[in-house]
């Protein structure tokens, strides 16, 4: 009976808890139903992908309608694993957000503030297993509705400016989204995934779907963040509380990169649609754009966690570079990226998050000494910072090594150098902080600091962990992402 | 004048597409953080028109039902587009709550005063 409703519990639960986060109107007892509540949905994700793997694609029909009249969830090994990333992120996140949500958020609005969190954390994985175009929409606009209010309570104003803007920026991302899925709808009459890939094809030379397709894809890269649509991230990452920092930015543009996987391989599965109006090369250029000057840009900031958003937008061309190149090595890197900076981007604002706890700022003119005097948080931070670079062992080194593959199979050569030069600037901002922070002397006359509360080292060394485990062990995330891209790829004709 | 047989064709569509372009146009030339509101809305109503114009059958009637009428429009665009109005009262209010918060904190919501301001900082 309950494994049958797996699908369904995913998101009804979270869902019904942030309502429940309202009522209890304390911080600890909403914190706790927070923190339950998010490892559940951890362990439901992890059932749901285990049965994937075994049985093949979950169908849930809600309400008992059948698609394409009914919306129905549809699981198969890329959400699964898009799921099991989102839900992990928030079970970690939950425990390290006590401490810091105590100090960044005024405690008569904390319960409010999980109660966000569960709402965002039921919109993030309802986009990731609906398998109903609008339905998609409807929870974007929940976990994005929930983000703008999460940004926006800090202490810092300038948190408040970047929620403005963000949800400025988002809201045209998902008007562009529903206009493309209404146009769809116009030419089939139908919103089911599965249903408008075999109805796409017969229409796929009117001007109206391709008009749709550019709609589709102009908002998801809003909402992803792909340059030069990421102006809205870099604030909203540095000015929110640490633990949203953490959540939003392990989460919230790795489910848009899914999104946009989802039409480009699934819905358009029938059309060769990286070919026509070459939406390839414009992706392919964007992403290459994207990961030299978000890494360029990230060198020239002062303010570490704005360092850290510049480099996500870097990121994020790695992950469109591989979806982009449209073989199995190629996406199967891009989705295994997903996961891959998720825990190491995600252990790096927890460090950044440590810091500012401690020291209460994240300016690179303030963490002289600091090698010293926080050990773990530092070393934590450096050993993240060599897997952005992409140094062996680490997961980073991962991606880009089946990365450079794809585009070497593709005999794209100046791709993989360009790959590898761009992972040279990583180098530069991530020793900007290391000479900072090991080779400079502690100010004279501050107080000596201490580590911070360990319910925050733990999240983070787990993350950081795992970024270190899955790159010396990277045969389970490996294969799944392999078998996802498998399957994406075959359905492309 | 007759009315052409087809009227009023795609004339409604057009009125989208200005519609759009227009709130687009006031999102990105505005300075106040108010007006930028003002066209975000307009913008979402012209895709609300968008859905509501698509789902409309030619000589069809509302969609309930009733003796002697056998063609309807299509409700399932309108039901959509309810929970997008919802959606869009949510993104209006948010912003709107959120352009007090600015007031208090930086005394101005013209966009380009608060750049200066946190340029400074």
């Amino acid at each position: 009976m309950i494994d049958q409703n797996l699908p369904i519990l995913q998101i009804i639960i979270p869902m019904i808890a942030a309502p429940l986060c309202m009522f209890l109107r304390h911080h600890l007892w909403s914190w706790l139903l927070a923190l339950v509540i998010s490892w559940i949905c951890l362990f439901i994700s992890i059932a749901l992908l285990m049965q994937v793997l075994e049985q093949g694609v979950i169908v849930y029909k809600l309400g008992g309608w059948a698609a394409p009249v009914g919306i129905e969830y549809r699981i198969d090994t890329l959400n699964g694993f898009v799921l099991v990333i989102v839900a992990a992120i928030g079970a970690v996140v939950m425990p390290y957000a006590k401490v810091t949500v105590d100090k960044e958020v005024p405690r008569d609005r904390a319960y409010l503030f999980y109660a966000m969190m569960l709402l965002c954390l039921t919109g993030l994985l309802g986009i990731t297993i609906t398998g109903d175009a609008f339905n998609l929409f409807v929870f974007l606009e929940i976990s994005s509705l929930s983000s703008y209010v999460l940004i926006s309570m800090g202490r810092d104003p300038r948190g408040l400016t970047a929620a403005y803007r963000y949800l400025v920026l988002g809201t045209l991302g998902a008007t562009f989204y529903i206009i493309g899925v209404g146009l769809m709808y116009m030419m089939t009459g139908s919103l089911n995934i599965a249903d408008l890939a075999t109805l796409i094809p017969a229409v796929a030379d009117t001007r109206t779907i391709q008009a749709a397709l550019a709609f589709l894809t102009v908002g998801l890269c809003l909402k992803l963040a792909l340059f030069p649509l990421h102006m809205w991230l870099p604030n909203a990452y540095a000015y929110a509380p640490s633990a949203v920092s953490v959540f939003l930015a392990s989460t919230a543009t790795k489910v848009s990169v899914y999104a946009l996987i989802r039409v480009v391989f699934t819905i358009f599965a029938g059309v060769n649609v990286l070919e026509i109006i070459s939406v390839r090369d414009l992706l392919m250029g964007l992403a290459i754009a994207g990961m030299f000057a978000g890494s360029a840009v990230a060198i020239y900031q002062s303010n570490i966690k704005r360092m850290l958003a510049y480099s996500s937008v870097a990121q994020l061309g790695y992950m469109i570079l591989g979806v982009s190149m449209a073989n199995v090595s190629g996406v199967s890197a891009g989705i295994v990226h997903l996961f891959n900076h998720a825990v190491t981007k995600g252990g790096l604002f927890m460090a950044m998050g440590c810091i500012m706890y401690v020291i209460g700022s994240v300016k690179l003119e303030d963490m002289a000494g600091l090698g010293k005097r926080m050990p773990v948080t530092m070393a934590a931070f450096l050993a993240g910072g060599f897997s952005l670079i992409g140094v062996p062992l680490t997961v980073g080194f991962i991606s880009k090594w089946y990365l450079i593959q794809g585009a070497l199979e593709e005999g794209w050569w100046p791709v993989a150098v360009l790959i590898v030069l761009s992972s040279l600037l990583a180098v530069v901002y991530v020793w900007r902080v290391v000479e900072v922070a090991y080779f400079q002397d502690p100010p004279e006359g501050k107080e000596a600091v201490t580590e911070a509360p360990i319910s925050m080292i733990i999240p983070m060394l787990v993350l950081i962990g795992a970024s270190y485990y899955y790159g010396i062990d990277s045969t389970t995330t490996m294969d799944v992402a392999r078998q996802a891209a498998e399957v994406l790829i075959g359905d492309v004709k | 004048m007759a009315m052409s047989a087809d009227f009023p064709g795609l004339l409604i569509y057009w009125v989208v597409i200005v519609l759009m372009m227009i709130g687009f146009y006031i999102v990105i030339s505005q300075n106040n953080m108010v007006k930028k509101i003002v066209g975000l809305n307009v913008f979402q109503v012209s895709v609300f028109l968008l859905y509501i114009t698509m789902g409309k059958v030619k000589g069809g009637t509302a969609p309930i039902l009733a003796d002697g009428f056998e063609v309807y429009s299509n409700p399932l665009p309108h039901v959509l587009i309810l929970t997008a109005i919802v959606v869009g009262v949510a993104t209006t209010s948010l912003g709107l709550a959120l352009v007090v918060r600015i007031k208090d904190s930086y005394k101005t919501i013209e966009d380009d005063e608060i750049q200066a301001l946190e340029d400074d900082t």
